[in-house]
Protein backbone atom coordinates (compact mmCIF):
# COMPACT_ATOMS: atom_id res chain seq x y z
CA UNK A 1 0.00 0.00 0.00
CA UNK A 2 2.77 2.26 0.57
CA UNK A 3 4.45 2.41 -2.69
CA UNK A 4 6.14 5.53 -3.33
CA UNK A 5 3.55 7.19 -5.62
CA UNK A 6 4.27 10.36 -7.74
CA UNK A 7 2.04 13.49 -7.40
CA UNK A 8 0.81 14.65 -10.67
CA UNK A 9 3.28 16.81 -12.84
CA UNK A 10 6.10 15.36 -10.41
CA UNK A 11 8.86 14.41 -12.85
CA UNK A 12 8.39 11.66 -15.72
CA UNK A 13 10.99 9.41 -14.80
CA UNK A 14 9.70 8.96 -11.10
CA UNK A 15 6.14 8.77 -12.68
CA UNK A 16 7.21 5.88 -14.96
CA UNK A 17 9.07 3.76 -12.43
CA UNK A 18 5.59 4.01 -10.12
CA UNK A 19 3.85 2.70 -12.84
CA UNK A 20 5.73 -0.13 -13.41
CA UNK A 21 5.94 -0.89 -9.46
CA UNK A 22 1.93 -1.17 -9.64
CA UNK A 23 1.86 -2.64 -12.82
CA UNK A 24 4.33 -5.44 -11.73
CA UNK A 25 1.63 -6.27 -8.65
CA UNK A 26 -1.19 -6.58 -10.39
CA UNK A 27 -0.04 -8.80 -12.84
CA UNK A 28 1.56 -10.97 -10.22
CA UNK A 29 -1.60 -10.84 -8.45
CA UNK A 30 -3.50 -11.82 -11.82
CA UNK A 31 -0.82 -15.00 -12.09
CA UNK A 32 -1.99 -16.25 -8.43
CA UNK A 33 -5.56 -16.03 -8.78
CA UNK A 34 -4.80 -17.89 -11.94
CA UNK A 35 -2.48 -20.26 -10.99
CA UNK A 36 -5.11 -23.18 -10.02
CA UNK A 37 -7.15 -23.05 -12.63
CA UNK A 38 -4.38 -22.97 -14.93
CA UNK A 39 -3.26 -25.84 -12.99
CA UNK A 40 -6.12 -27.71 -13.00
CA UNK A 41 -7.30 -27.27 -16.57
CA UNK A 42 -4.04 -28.25 -17.91
CA UNK A 43 -4.13 -31.55 -15.47
CA UNK A 44 -7.57 -32.42 -16.87
CA UNK A 45 -5.86 -32.42 -20.43
CA UNK A 46 -2.96 -34.37 -19.55
CA UNK A 47 -2.75 -38.38 -19.51
CA UNK A 48 -2.07 -40.53 -16.21
CA UNK A 49 1.83 -41.15 -17.53
CA UNK A 50 2.32 -37.28 -18.31
CA UNK A 51 0.68 -36.37 -14.76
CA UNK A 52 3.18 -39.19 -13.20
CA UNK A 53 6.15 -37.88 -15.03
CA UNK A 54 5.21 -34.80 -12.72
CA UNK A 55 5.45 -31.54 -14.57
CA UNK A 56 2.66 -30.16 -13.01
CA UNK A 57 2.95 -26.85 -14.52
CA UNK A 58 3.62 -27.80 -17.79
CA UNK A 59 1.35 -27.91 -20.90
CA UNK A 60 -0.09 -30.62 -21.52
CA UNK A 61 2.15 -32.79 -24.81
CA UNK A 62 -1.52 -32.99 -26.33
CA UNK A 63 -5.02 -31.91 -25.81
CA UNK A 64 -6.66 -35.54 -24.52
CA UNK A 65 -10.25 -35.09 -23.58
CA UNK A 66 -10.70 -38.71 -22.24
CA UNK A 67 -10.50 -37.81 -18.47
CA UNK A 68 -13.25 -35.02 -19.43
CA UNK A 69 -15.34 -37.85 -21.48
CA UNK A 70 -14.73 -40.15 -18.24
CA UNK A 71 -15.53 -37.34 -15.64
CA UNK A 72 -19.27 -36.76 -17.17
CA UNK A 73 -20.05 -40.34 -17.86
CA UNK A 74 -18.18 -42.77 -16.66
CA UNK A 75 -16.17 -42.38 -13.20
CA UNK A 76 -16.96 -44.60 -10.31
CA UNK A 77 -18.64 -42.27 -7.70
CA UNK A 78 -19.93 -44.68 -5.09
CA UNK A 79 -21.20 -48.11 -6.50
CA UNK A 80 -22.59 -46.26 -9.51
CA UNK A 81 -20.05 -45.86 -12.72
CA UNK A 82 -22.48 -43.26 -14.50
CA UNK A 83 -19.74 -40.00 -13.84
CA UNK A 84 -20.84 -36.99 -12.67
CA UNK A 85 -23.92 -36.59 -15.12
CA UNK A 86 -26.48 -37.48 -13.07
CA UNK A 87 -25.35 -35.75 -9.72
CA UNK A 88 -25.29 -32.67 -12.27
CA UNK A 89 -28.87 -33.10 -13.12
CA UNK A 90 -29.77 -33.16 -9.28
CA UNK A 91 -27.99 -30.25 -9.04
CA UNK A 92 -30.01 -28.28 -11.67
CA UNK A 93 -33.22 -29.56 -10.47
CA UNK A 94 -32.21 -28.53 -7.37
CA UNK A 95 -31.21 -25.00 -8.22
CA UNK A 96 -34.03 -24.18 -10.53
CA UNK A 97 -36.90 -24.21 -8.23
CA UNK A 98 -34.98 -22.72 -5.12
CA UNK A 99 -33.71 -20.38 -6.79
CA UNK A 100 -37.09 -19.05 -8.05
CA UNK A 101 -39.43 -19.88 -5.09
CA UNK A 102 -36.90 -17.97 -2.71
CA UNK A 103 -36.96 -15.28 -5.28
CA UNK A 104 -40.48 -14.30 -5.68
CA UNK A 105 -41.19 -14.83 -1.63
CA UNK A 106 -37.91 -12.40 -1.48
CA UNK A 107 -39.79 -9.76 -3.81
CA UNK A 108 -43.03 -9.65 -1.86
CA UNK A 109 -41.64 -9.92 1.74
CA UNK A 110 -39.08 -7.28 0.54
CA UNK A 111 -42.36 -5.21 -0.62
CA UNK A 112 -44.04 -5.37 2.23
CA UNK A 113 -41.60 -4.35 4.57
CA UNK A 114 -40.05 -1.53 2.95
CA UNK A 115 -42.81 0.62 1.56
CA UNK A 116 -45.81 -0.07 3.75
CA UNK A 117 -43.83 0.92 7.09
CA UNK A 118 -46.26 -0.99 9.40
CA UNK A 119 -45.12 -1.41 12.93
CA UNK A 120 -42.94 -3.50 13.75
CA UNK A 121 -41.43 -4.27 10.00
CA UNK A 122 -37.49 -3.19 11.25
CA UNK A 123 -37.84 -5.86 13.83
CA UNK A 124 -39.39 -8.64 11.50
CA UNK A 125 -36.74 -7.86 8.86
CA UNK A 126 -33.95 -7.82 11.71
CA UNK A 127 -35.38 -11.35 12.66
CA UNK A 128 -35.01 -12.68 9.41
CA UNK A 129 -31.68 -11.12 8.43
CA UNK A 130 -30.15 -12.94 11.61
CA UNK A 131 -31.12 -16.15 9.17
CA UNK A 132 -27.89 -14.98 6.91
CA UNK A 133 -25.62 -15.37 9.23
CA UNK A 134 -26.30 -18.21 11.17
CA UNK A 135 -24.01 -21.34 10.89
CA UNK A 136 -26.05 -23.85 9.43
CA UNK A 137 -25.14 -26.82 11.59
CA UNK A 138 -27.33 -24.95 14.32
CA UNK A 139 -30.10 -26.14 11.94
CA UNK A 140 -29.07 -29.63 10.58
CA UNK A 141 -30.75 -31.80 12.95
CA UNK A 142 -33.99 -30.55 13.55
CA UNK A 143 -34.13 -30.12 9.90
CA UNK A 144 -33.11 -34.11 9.42
CA UNK A 145 -35.73 -34.91 11.83
CA UNK A 146 -38.81 -32.91 10.07
CA UNK A 147 -37.99 -34.18 6.53
CA UNK A 148 -38.34 -37.46 7.97
CA UNK A 149 -41.43 -36.26 9.46
CA UNK A 150 -42.24 -35.13 6.00
CA UNK A 151 -41.49 -38.01 3.74
CA UNK A 152 -38.90 -36.22 2.33
CA UNK A 153 -35.65 -37.34 3.50
CA UNK A 154 -32.94 -38.49 0.85
CA UNK A 155 -34.57 -36.45 -1.71
CA UNK A 156 -34.36 -33.57 -4.04
CA UNK A 157 -37.35 -32.67 -2.67
CA UNK A 158 -36.55 -31.89 0.55
CA UNK A 159 -32.90 -29.97 -0.44
CA UNK A 160 -34.90 -27.79 -2.64
CA UNK A 161 -37.31 -26.97 0.46
CA UNK A 162 -34.29 -26.59 2.89
CA UNK A 163 -32.54 -24.23 0.06
CA UNK A 164 -35.72 -22.41 -0.71
CA UNK A 165 -36.41 -21.40 3.51
CA UNK A 166 -32.93 -20.69 3.51
CA UNK A 167 -32.59 -18.34 0.82
CA UNK A 168 -35.49 -16.20 2.15
CA UNK A 169 -33.33 -14.29 4.23
CA UNK A 170 -31.23 -13.46 1.32
CA UNK A 171 -33.62 -12.25 -1.31
CA UNK A 172 -35.53 -10.33 1.62
CA UNK A 173 -32.19 -8.57 2.07
CA UNK A 174 -31.92 -8.03 -1.27
CA UNK A 175 -35.47 -6.25 -2.26
CA UNK A 176 -36.11 -4.80 0.82
CA UNK A 177 -32.83 -2.76 0.57
CA UNK A 178 -33.71 -2.29 -3.05
CA UNK A 179 -37.14 -1.25 -2.52
CA UNK A 180 -36.15 1.01 0.28
CA UNK A 181 -34.70 3.88 -2.31
CA UNK A 182 -38.16 4.01 -4.32
CA UNK A 183 -39.80 6.83 -2.94
CA UNK A 184 -42.88 6.37 -0.61
CA UNK A 185 -45.47 8.89 -3.18
CA UNK A 186 -44.98 6.16 -5.89
CA UNK A 187 -47.19 4.16 -3.73
CA UNK A 188 -49.32 6.62 -2.40
CA UNK A 189 -50.38 8.08 -5.52
CA UNK A 190 -50.70 4.97 -6.85
CA UNK A 191 -53.21 3.80 -3.78
CA UNK A 192 -55.03 7.11 -4.37
CA UNK A 193 -55.80 5.56 -7.98
CA UNK A 194 -57.46 3.48 -6.26
CA UNK A 195 -54.62 0.13 -7.26
CA UNK A 196 -54.14 -2.42 -4.48
CA UNK A 197 -51.50 -3.80 -2.77
CA UNK A 198 -50.82 -6.42 -5.56
CA UNK A 199 -51.89 -4.40 -8.35
CA UNK A 200 -49.11 -1.78 -7.20
CA UNK A 201 -45.95 -4.93 -6.95
CA UNK A 202 -47.18 -6.53 -10.19
CA UNK A 203 -47.75 -3.13 -12.42
CA UNK A 204 -45.32 -0.57 -10.69
CA UNK A 205 -42.50 -2.83 -8.53
CA UNK A 206 -42.10 -5.49 -10.78
CA UNK A 207 -40.74 -3.78 -13.67
CA UNK A 208 -38.49 -1.70 -11.38
CA UNK A 209 -36.91 -4.37 -10.30
CA UNK A 210 -35.28 -6.26 -13.02
CA UNK A 211 -32.16 -5.49 -12.11
CA UNK A 212 -32.23 -6.86 -7.95
CA UNK A 213 -34.11 -9.71 -9.40
CA UNK A 214 -31.35 -10.69 -11.64
CA UNK A 215 -28.45 -10.01 -8.68
CA UNK A 216 -30.80 -12.10 -6.32
CA UNK A 217 -31.45 -15.09 -9.03
CA UNK A 218 -27.42 -15.02 -9.36
CA UNK A 219 -26.89 -15.16 -5.60
CA UNK A 220 -28.97 -17.74 -4.97
CA UNK A 221 -28.09 -19.81 -8.24
CA UNK A 222 -24.41 -19.50 -6.95
CA UNK A 223 -25.30 -20.54 -3.57
CA UNK A 224 -27.32 -23.60 -4.06
CA UNK A 225 -25.32 -24.84 -6.56
CA UNK A 226 -22.24 -24.72 -4.40
CA UNK A 227 -23.44 -25.70 -1.14
CA UNK A 228 -21.99 -28.80 0.46
CA UNK A 229 -23.48 -29.07 3.91
CA UNK A 230 -26.98 -29.77 3.46
CA UNK A 231 -26.55 -32.52 0.48
CA UNK A 232 -23.78 -33.92 2.51
CA UNK A 233 -25.99 -34.57 5.45
CA UNK A 234 -30.08 -34.97 3.81
CA UNK A 235 -28.88 -36.87 0.64
CA UNK A 236 -26.78 -40.08 -0.19
CA UNK A 237 -26.31 -42.02 -2.94
CA UNK A 238 -28.53 -41.30 -6.34
CA UNK A 239 -30.17 -38.39 -4.55
CA UNK A 240 -26.74 -36.28 -4.01
CA UNK A 241 -25.83 -32.81 -5.81
CA UNK A 242 -22.70 -32.65 -8.08
CA UNK A 243 -20.43 -31.00 -5.06
CA UNK A 244 -20.90 -34.34 -3.24
CA UNK A 245 -20.41 -36.52 -5.61
CA UNK A 246 -17.46 -34.41 -6.37
CA UNK A 247 -15.71 -34.70 -3.27
CA UNK A 248 -16.66 -38.52 -2.98
CA UNK A 249 -15.12 -39.07 -6.60
CA UNK A 250 -11.89 -37.09 -4.99
CA UNK A 251 -11.61 -38.74 -1.79
CA UNK A 252 -12.76 -42.50 -3.55
CA UNK A 253 -9.74 -45.07 -2.43
CA UNK A 254 -11.42 -47.73 -4.31
CA UNK A 255 -9.12 -47.73 -7.51
CA UNK A 256 -6.09 -46.01 -8.73
CA UNK A 257 -6.19 -42.32 -8.82
CA UNK A 258 -7.23 -40.62 -11.58
CA UNK A 259 -5.91 -36.88 -11.37
CA UNK A 260 -6.50 -35.91 -15.13
CA UNK A 261 -10.67 -37.19 -14.55
CA UNK A 262 -10.60 -35.72 -10.53
CA UNK A 263 -9.51 -32.08 -12.38
CA UNK A 264 -11.89 -32.03 -15.20
CA UNK A 265 -14.51 -33.44 -12.71
CA UNK A 266 -13.91 -30.21 -10.67
CA UNK A 267 -14.18 -28.01 -13.57
CA UNK A 268 -17.64 -29.54 -14.59
CA UNK A 269 -19.22 -29.37 -11.27
CA UNK A 270 -17.44 -25.75 -11.07
CA UNK A 271 -18.58 -24.81 -14.88
CA UNK A 272 -21.91 -23.32 -14.09
CA UNK A 273 -21.38 -20.60 -11.64
CA UNK A 274 -18.00 -19.69 -13.71
CA UNK A 275 -20.06 -18.98 -16.60
CA UNK A 276 -22.45 -17.29 -14.81
CA UNK A 277 -20.09 -14.86 -13.40
CA UNK A 278 -18.22 -14.50 -16.41
CA UNK A 279 -21.55 -13.36 -18.08
CA UNK A 280 -22.91 -11.35 -15.77
CA UNK A 281 -20.29 -10.85 -13.32
CA UNK A 282 -21.58 -6.95 -12.02
CA UNK A 283 -24.93 -8.88 -10.84
CA UNK A 284 -22.52 -10.93 -9.44
CA UNK A 285 -20.31 -8.29 -7.67
CA UNK A 286 -23.73 -6.64 -6.35
CA UNK A 287 -24.82 -9.47 -5.02
CA UNK A 288 -21.89 -10.31 -2.73
CA UNK A 289 -21.33 -6.21 -1.20
CA UNK A 290 -25.00 -6.57 -0.83
CA UNK A 291 -25.03 -8.04 2.55
CA UNK A 292 -21.95 -5.46 3.38
CA UNK A 293 -23.73 -2.43 2.46
CA UNK A 294 -26.41 -0.80 4.83
CA UNK A 295 -29.64 -0.45 3.02
CA UNK B 1 -83.06 -3.29 6.63
CA UNK B 2 -79.89 -4.53 7.82
CA UNK B 3 -79.19 -5.04 4.27
CA UNK B 4 -76.77 -1.44 3.96
CA UNK B 5 -75.56 -2.55 7.35
CA UNK B 6 -74.40 -5.41 6.59
CA UNK B 7 -72.66 -4.34 3.24
CA UNK B 8 -70.89 -1.87 5.29
CA UNK B 9 -69.71 -4.31 6.98
CA UNK B 10 -68.31 -6.34 4.56
CA UNK B 11 -66.68 -3.56 3.06
CA UNK B 12 -65.01 -2.59 6.47
CA UNK B 13 -63.42 -6.26 6.61
CA UNK B 14 -62.49 -6.16 3.41
CA UNK B 15 -60.94 -2.81 3.73
CA UNK B 16 -59.25 -4.17 6.95
CA UNK B 17 -57.67 -6.77 4.95
CA UNK B 18 -56.47 -4.50 2.41
CA UNK B 19 -54.95 -2.20 4.77
CA UNK B 20 -53.26 -5.44 7.04
CA UNK B 21 -51.98 -6.76 3.85
CA UNK B 22 -48.52 -6.28 3.98
CA UNK B 23 -48.70 -8.14 7.48
CA UNK B 24 -50.59 -10.67 6.09
CA UNK B 25 -48.14 -10.91 2.86
CA UNK B 26 -45.10 -10.95 5.61
CA UNK B 27 -46.55 -13.18 7.92
CA UNK B 28 -45.82 -16.82 6.29
CA UNK B 29 -42.43 -16.07 5.27
CA UNK B 30 -41.96 -14.67 8.73
CA UNK B 31 -43.37 -17.16 10.63
CA UNK B 32 -41.57 -19.95 7.94
CA UNK B 33 -38.08 -18.28 9.58
CA UNK B 34 -39.40 -17.92 13.35
CA UNK B 35 -39.78 -21.76 12.83
CA UNK B 36 -36.98 -23.20 10.61
CA UNK B 37 -34.41 -20.47 12.52
CA UNK B 38 -35.37 -19.74 15.92
CA UNK B 39 -37.43 -22.72 16.36
CA UNK B 40 -34.68 -25.12 15.59
CA UNK B 41 -32.18 -23.13 17.26
CA UNK B 42 -34.15 -23.86 20.21
CA UNK B 43 -34.55 -27.82 19.25
CA UNK B 44 -30.84 -28.14 18.95
CA UNK B 45 -30.62 -26.06 21.94
CA UNK B 46 -32.66 -28.74 23.79
CA UNK B 47 -30.66 -31.72 22.09
CA UNK B 48 -27.69 -30.78 23.57
CA UNK B 49 -28.81 -30.96 26.96
CA UNK B 50 -29.82 -34.78 26.70
CA UNK B 51 -27.36 -37.52 26.17
CA UNK B 52 -28.85 -38.44 22.61
CA UNK B 53 -26.64 -40.75 20.53
CA UNK B 54 -28.04 -42.04 17.60
CA UNK B 55 -31.28 -40.45 17.55
CA UNK B 56 -32.00 -37.41 18.84
CA UNK B 57 -34.21 -37.71 22.46
CA UNK B 58 -35.51 -34.93 24.56
CA UNK B 59 -34.99 -35.93 28.33
CA UNK B 60 -33.22 -33.03 29.56
CA UNK B 61 -30.58 -33.55 31.94
CA UNK B 62 -28.50 -30.70 31.79
CA UNK B 63 -25.14 -29.12 30.84
CA UNK B 64 -22.97 -32.33 30.82
CA UNK B 65 -22.24 -32.64 27.40
CA UNK B 66 -20.81 -28.93 27.32
CA UNK B 67 -18.65 -30.35 30.31
CA UNK B 68 -17.60 -33.15 27.97
CA UNK B 69 -16.90 -31.11 25.02
CA UNK B 70 -14.85 -28.54 26.93
CA UNK B 71 -12.33 -31.23 27.73
CA UNK B 72 -12.08 -32.89 24.75
CA UNK B 73 -9.17 -32.78 22.52
CA UNK B 74 -10.56 -32.94 19.59
CA UNK B 75 -13.06 -29.57 20.18
CA UNK B 76 -9.93 -27.72 21.89
CA UNK B 77 -7.86 -28.25 18.45
CA UNK B 78 -10.49 -27.30 16.46
CA UNK B 79 -11.39 -24.27 18.36
CA UNK B 80 -7.76 -23.31 18.50
CA UNK B 81 -7.72 -23.82 14.62
CA UNK B 82 -10.76 -21.62 14.31
CA UNK B 83 -8.66 -18.79 15.87
CA UNK B 84 -5.34 -19.00 13.88
CA UNK B 85 -7.81 -19.63 10.78
CA UNK B 86 -10.12 -16.61 11.76
CA UNK B 87 -7.80 -14.60 12.89
CA UNK B 88 -4.86 -14.92 9.54
CA UNK B 89 -7.88 -15.06 7.32
CA UNK B 90 -9.35 -11.84 8.05
CA UNK B 91 -6.02 -10.29 7.70
CA UNK B 92 -4.39 -11.71 5.05
CA UNK B 93 -7.78 -11.31 3.03
CA UNK B 94 -8.42 -7.38 4.30
CA UNK B 95 -4.80 -6.73 3.27
CA UNK B 96 -4.46 -8.26 0.16
CA UNK B 97 -7.77 -6.74 -0.84
CA UNK B 98 -7.07 -3.46 0.52
CA UNK B 99 -4.04 -3.35 -1.56
CA UNK B 100 -5.24 -4.54 -4.88
CA UNK B 101 -8.54 -2.10 -4.33
CA UNK B 102 -5.70 0.81 -3.89
CA UNK B 103 -4.00 -0.57 -7.15
CA UNK B 104 -6.69 -0.62 -9.08
CA UNK B 105 -7.92 2.60 -8.39
CA UNK B 106 -4.75 3.92 -9.94
CA UNK B 107 -6.40 4.38 -13.38
CA UNK B 108 -5.42 1.41 -14.63
CA UNK B 109 -6.08 0.71 -18.13
CA UNK B 110 -7.21 -3.38 -17.70
CA UNK B 111 -8.90 -2.44 -14.65
CA UNK B 112 -12.12 -4.15 -15.86
CA UNK B 113 -10.33 -7.42 -16.61
CA UNK B 114 -8.12 -7.65 -13.64
CA UNK B 115 -11.15 -7.39 -11.56
CA UNK B 116 -13.19 -9.98 -12.79
CA UNK B 117 -9.49 -12.56 -12.34
CA UNK B 118 -9.12 -11.64 -8.97
CA UNK B 119 -12.45 -12.16 -8.26
CA UNK B 120 -13.62 -15.59 -9.82
CA UNK B 121 -12.73 -17.66 -7.12
CA UNK B 122 -15.77 -16.49 -4.63
CA UNK B 123 -18.08 -18.04 -7.90
CA UNK B 124 -16.90 -22.05 -7.55
CA UNK B 125 -17.10 -23.73 -4.63
CA UNK B 126 -15.09 -24.50 -1.76
CA UNK B 127 -14.92 -28.02 -2.89
CA UNK B 128 -13.91 -27.03 -5.63
CA UNK B 129 -10.91 -24.95 -4.87
CA UNK B 130 -10.07 -27.82 -2.13
CA UNK B 131 -9.54 -30.44 -4.77
CA UNK B 132 -7.58 -27.38 -7.03
CA UNK B 133 -5.15 -26.85 -3.50
CA UNK B 134 -4.98 -30.16 -3.00
CA UNK B 135 -4.15 -31.61 -5.99
CA UNK B 136 -1.34 -28.60 -6.30
CA UNK B 137 0.39 -28.79 -2.90
CA UNK B 138 0.17 -32.63 -2.79
CA UNK B 139 3.95 -33.48 -2.34
CA UNK B 140 4.49 -36.40 -4.26
CA UNK B 141 3.60 -35.05 -8.30
CA UNK B 142 2.21 -31.34 -7.28
CA UNK B 143 4.66 -28.32 -6.37
CA UNK B 144 7.13 -29.25 -3.82
CA UNK B 145 8.41 -32.03 -6.58
CA UNK B 146 8.17 -29.77 -9.60
CA UNK B 147 10.13 -27.40 -7.90
CA UNK B 148 12.69 -30.23 -6.62
CA UNK B 149 12.58 -31.42 -10.79
CA UNK B 150 13.64 -27.95 -11.50
CA UNK B 151 16.68 -28.31 -9.80
CA UNK B 152 15.69 -27.16 -6.74
CA UNK B 153 16.38 -29.95 -4.48
CA UNK B 154 16.02 -28.46 -1.38
CA UNK B 155 12.35 -27.43 -1.80
CA UNK B 156 10.24 -28.11 0.37
CA UNK B 157 6.34 -27.17 0.74
CA UNK B 158 4.88 -30.24 2.53
CA UNK B 159 2.25 -28.55 5.02
CA UNK B 160 -0.72 -30.44 3.83
CA UNK B 161 0.89 -33.37 5.21
CA UNK B 162 2.56 -31.82 7.81
CA UNK B 163 0.26 -31.92 11.32
CA UNK B 164 1.74 -28.53 12.54
CA UNK B 165 0.83 -26.88 9.11
CA UNK B 166 -2.04 -28.16 7.67
CA UNK B 167 -4.33 -25.38 8.86
CA UNK B 168 -2.46 -22.87 7.32
CA UNK B 169 -2.80 -24.70 3.77
CA UNK B 170 -6.67 -24.45 4.57
CA UNK B 171 -5.75 -20.17 5.40
CA UNK B 172 -4.17 -20.24 2.10
CA UNK B 173 -6.82 -21.55 -0.11
CA UNK B 174 -9.33 -19.47 1.63
CA UNK B 175 -7.56 -16.22 1.66
CA UNK B 176 -7.21 -17.25 -2.62
CA UNK B 177 -10.70 -17.49 -2.28
CA UNK B 178 -12.27 -14.26 -0.44
CA UNK B 179 -9.51 -11.54 -0.85
CA UNK B 180 -10.97 -10.45 -4.48
CA UNK B 181 -14.33 -10.17 -2.71
CA UNK B 182 -12.94 -8.13 -0.15
CA UNK B 183 -11.11 -6.23 -3.18
CA UNK B 184 -14.39 -5.80 -4.99
CA UNK B 185 -15.93 -4.30 -1.59
CA UNK B 186 -13.04 -1.89 -1.33
CA UNK B 187 -13.24 -1.15 -4.94
CA UNK B 188 -16.51 0.16 -4.73
CA UNK B 189 -16.17 2.30 -1.62
CA UNK B 190 -12.97 3.75 -3.26
CA UNK B 191 -15.36 4.71 -6.24
CA UNK B 192 -17.41 6.69 -3.93
CA UNK B 193 -15.14 9.25 -1.92
CA UNK B 194 -15.30 12.64 -2.81
CA UNK B 195 -12.49 14.06 -5.45
CA UNK B 196 -12.93 17.18 -4.46
CA UNK B 197 -11.26 16.70 -1.04
CA UNK B 198 -7.99 14.34 -2.72
CA UNK B 199 -7.73 17.25 -5.11
CA UNK B 200 -7.37 19.58 -2.27
CA UNK B 201 -5.31 17.81 -0.37
CA UNK B 202 -2.99 17.40 -3.62
CA UNK B 203 -2.76 21.02 -3.93
CA UNK B 204 -1.60 21.76 -0.93
CA UNK B 205 0.95 18.98 -1.38
CA UNK B 206 0.52 15.79 -0.11
CA UNK B 207 1.82 12.92 -1.43
CA UNK B 208 -0.56 9.90 -2.81
CA UNK B 209 0.62 7.92 -0.10
CA UNK B 210 -0.62 10.25 2.52
CA UNK B 211 -3.46 10.83 1.58
CA UNK B 212 -4.34 7.75 1.33
CA UNK B 213 -3.42 6.79 4.63
CA UNK B 214 -4.34 10.33 6.03
CA UNK B 215 -7.52 10.57 4.38
CA UNK B 216 -9.07 8.04 1.86
CA UNK B 217 -7.93 5.02 3.87
CA UNK B 218 -9.28 6.07 7.47
CA UNK B 219 -12.82 7.32 5.69
CA UNK B 220 -13.22 3.54 4.52
CA UNK B 221 -13.77 2.06 8.35
CA UNK B 222 -17.15 1.45 7.78
CA UNK B 223 -15.72 -0.80 5.04
CA UNK B 224 -13.32 -2.28 6.83
CA UNK B 225 -16.03 -2.82 9.25
CA UNK B 226 -18.03 -4.75 7.16
CA UNK B 227 -15.55 -6.90 5.48
CA UNK B 228 -14.34 -7.89 9.09
CA UNK B 229 -18.04 -9.28 10.03
CA UNK B 230 -18.51 -11.30 6.92
CA UNK B 231 -14.86 -12.97 7.15
CA UNK B 232 -15.38 -13.64 10.54
CA UNK B 233 -18.93 -15.03 10.37
CA UNK B 234 -17.42 -17.01 7.37
CA UNK B 235 -14.58 -18.49 9.12
CA UNK B 236 -17.14 -20.03 11.86
CA UNK B 237 -18.87 -21.50 8.61
CA UNK B 238 -16.26 -22.79 7.06
CA UNK B 239 -16.37 -26.58 6.30
CA UNK B 240 -16.37 -27.88 2.88
CA UNK B 241 -13.10 -26.23 2.50
CA UNK B 242 -11.49 -28.47 4.66
CA UNK B 243 -13.42 -31.51 3.77
CA UNK B 244 -12.04 -31.10 0.18
CA UNK B 245 -8.72 -29.97 1.08
CA UNK B 246 -7.13 -31.81 4.21
CA UNK B 247 -10.77 -33.76 5.73
CA UNK B 248 -9.55 -32.51 8.70
CA UNK B 249 -5.97 -34.21 8.88
CA UNK B 250 -3.40 -35.39 9.19
CA UNK B 251 -5.47 -36.78 12.16
CA UNK B 252 -7.68 -34.35 13.62
CA UNK B 253 -5.01 -31.75 13.52
CA UNK B 254 -6.50 -29.24 11.03
CA UNK B 255 -10.34 -30.13 12.09
CA UNK B 256 -12.43 -26.94 11.96
CA UNK B 257 -15.38 -26.44 15.12
CA UNK B 258 -17.90 -27.00 11.81
CA UNK B 259 -16.05 -30.27 11.19
CA UNK B 260 -15.94 -31.59 14.19
CA UNK B 261 -19.57 -30.81 14.56
CA UNK B 262 -20.20 -32.91 11.14
CA UNK B 263 -18.42 -36.00 12.73
CA UNK B 264 -19.42 -35.97 15.81
CA UNK B 265 -23.62 -35.84 14.62
CA UNK B 266 -23.48 -37.79 11.38
CA UNK B 267 -20.58 -40.52 11.73
CA UNK B 268 -20.15 -41.15 15.60
CA UNK B 269 -23.81 -40.96 16.48
CA UNK B 270 -22.63 -38.13 19.39
CA UNK B 271 -25.89 -35.91 18.55
CA UNK B 272 -26.10 -34.49 21.61
CA UNK B 273 -22.22 -33.62 21.61
CA UNK B 274 -22.62 -32.33 18.19
CA UNK B 275 -25.88 -30.30 19.14
CA UNK B 276 -23.97 -28.78 22.18
CA UNK B 277 -21.03 -27.45 19.52
CA UNK B 278 -23.74 -26.25 17.16
CA UNK B 279 -24.55 -24.35 20.37
CA UNK B 280 -21.17 -23.06 20.58
CA UNK B 281 -20.72 -22.08 17.27
CA UNK B 282 -23.81 -20.07 17.19
CA UNK B 283 -22.69 -18.21 20.36
CA UNK B 284 -19.60 -17.24 18.25
CA UNK B 285 -21.32 -15.92 15.40
CA UNK B 286 -23.95 -14.28 17.57
CA UNK B 287 -20.93 -12.49 19.50
CA UNK B 288 -19.99 -10.78 16.07
CA UNK B 289 -23.47 -10.70 14.22
CA UNK B 290 -25.78 -9.44 16.89
CA UNK B 291 -23.80 -6.23 18.00
CA UNK B 292 -22.92 -5.54 14.35
CA UNK B 293 -26.79 -5.41 13.23
CA UNK B 294 -28.05 -3.91 16.12
CA UNK B 295 -25.76 -0.80 15.57
CA UNK B 296 -26.27 -0.78 11.68
CA UNK B 297 -29.90 -1.18 11.71
CA UNK B 298 -30.30 1.45 14.35
CA UNK B 299 -27.71 4.17 12.59
CA UNK B 300 -30.07 3.56 9.55
CA UNK B 301 -33.41 4.41 11.52
CA UNK B 302 -31.53 7.58 13.21
CA UNK B 303 -30.04 8.35 9.48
Amino acid sequence: MAEPKTLPGANGKRHLLGRIFIWTLLLAAAVLYLGPIYVVLSTSLKDLAEIRAGALLDLPHELNFTAWREAWSSACIGVRCEGLRPYFLNSVIMSVPSVAISTLIGALSGYALSLFRFRGANIIFALMLFGCFIPFQIVILPMAQTLGYLGIANSITGLIVVHTIYGISFTTLFFRNYYVSVPQELVRAATMDGAGFFRIFWHIMLPLSIPIIVVSVIWQFTQVWNEFLFGASFTSGGSQPVTVALNNLINSTTSVKQYNVDMAAALIAAAPTLVVYIIAGRFFVRGLTAGAVKG
Amino acid sequence: MSNPQQRKQQMSVLDRLQRYLPQLVIAPPFLLLVFFVYGFIAWTGIISLTNSRMLPTFDVQGIQQYVRLLAMDRWNVAFDNLLIFGSLYILFSITIGCVLAVLLDQRIRAEGALRTIYLYPMAISFIVTGTAWKWILNPSLGIESYMQKLGWESFQFDWIVNRDMAIYVVVLAAVWQASGFVMALFLSALRTVDEDIIRAAHLDGASTTRIYFGIILPSLRPVFLSAFVILAHLSIKSFDLVVALTNGGPGYSSTLPANFMYEMAFRRNQIGLGAASAMMMLATVAAIIVPYLYSELRAKRHG
